[in-house]
């Protein structure tokens, strides 16, 4: 297994990503985390293992738990974010043009 | 050559646009957005309300094969101007952000192109960069089964 983590490994799943948006506004436990998932818990702490070692995610011991919270450091390092998003909709106008072209075609 | 789908995001904006030509006609492009069939198959997720006029409501959600829900969003259009211009806000159910005002502008460009000019706008600047970095992930719950299958692919290569 590769152990060298990077941040564009890390936000190249979904979970992940989900995760990252999970915490953005606050720090949550493992737990709380969790139970936001259908997944079972170990997969969720590998994940959250992965964001940690690639600093994505800093942990916070807080009495007894270990909560989570973003690095807003570590995010700013995901320099082209833009490009995704934008993918993301080339994606779906391509797809909206071909149905309109054949809804077009079929009328 | 250009990609087709533009996307502005200044630094330090709380704002973002999205442009496209499609060679389509204004009044089929529109239709696109408020038929709920045709939304449902270019947007990849179910949609549970649409109503398409001022102050209708929409909800989009997205399920796995299970039945579990993905992906969830709502809000309400503020403004339906048919082939024109539909005002709408936009709110991710069960992320940490909170709602977004989306503009869309059709416009006509000859009869069998047009041109969409999408502005959004979120709380802060800080809002924003988030939704664009980590907010794609969550979308793409909506291709969950596209991805599925992504991911079935790569692991046979």
């Amino acid at each position: 297994m590769n152990l060298r983590r990077d941040v564009f490994q890390a936000i190249a799943d979904p979970t992940r990503r989900m995760i990252l948006l999970l915490v953005a506004s606050q720090a949550m436990t493992a737990g709380a985390i969790a139970a936001n998932f259908n997944s079972a818990r170990p997969t969720v702490s590998k994940h959250l293992q992965i964001l940690t070692e690639c600093e994505l995610l800093e942990q916070q011991q807080r009495g007894r738990e270990i909560y989570y919270h973003l690095n807003p450091e570590k995010m700013k390092e995901i320099a082209d974010f833009v490009e995704p998003f934008r993918k993301l909709w080339e994606e779906r106008f391509d797809k909206l043009e071909s149905i309109m072209k054949n809804y077009k075609s079929k009328k | 050559m250009e990609p087709k789908t533009k996307v502005n995001a200044e630094d330090g904006k709380q704002d973002l646009r999205i442009t496209r030509e499609f060679e389509l006609p204004v009044e089929l492009l529109f239709k696109a957005y408020v038929e709920p069939q045709i939304v449902e198959q270019w947007m990849g997720t179910k949609v549970i309300k649409l109503e398409s006029k001022k102050h209708g409501g929409w909800k989009f959600q997205t399920s796995d094969q299970e039945g579990n829900v993905l992906f969830q969003a709502n809000g309400v259009i503020h403004e339906f101007i048919q082939d024109e211009k539909i005002t709408r806000t936009f709110e991710m159910e069960g992320a940490p952000f909170e709602v977004q005002l989306e503009y869309l502008e059709f416009t006509k460009i000859s009869d069998d192109r047009s041109k969409l000019d999408m502005q959004i706008i979120y709380r802060s600047n800080d809002i924003r960069d988030q939704m664009l970095k980590v907010g794609v992930g969550m979308a793409k719950g909506i291709n969950m089964a596209h991805n599925r299958l992504e991911e079935i692919v790569s692991k046979l290569k």
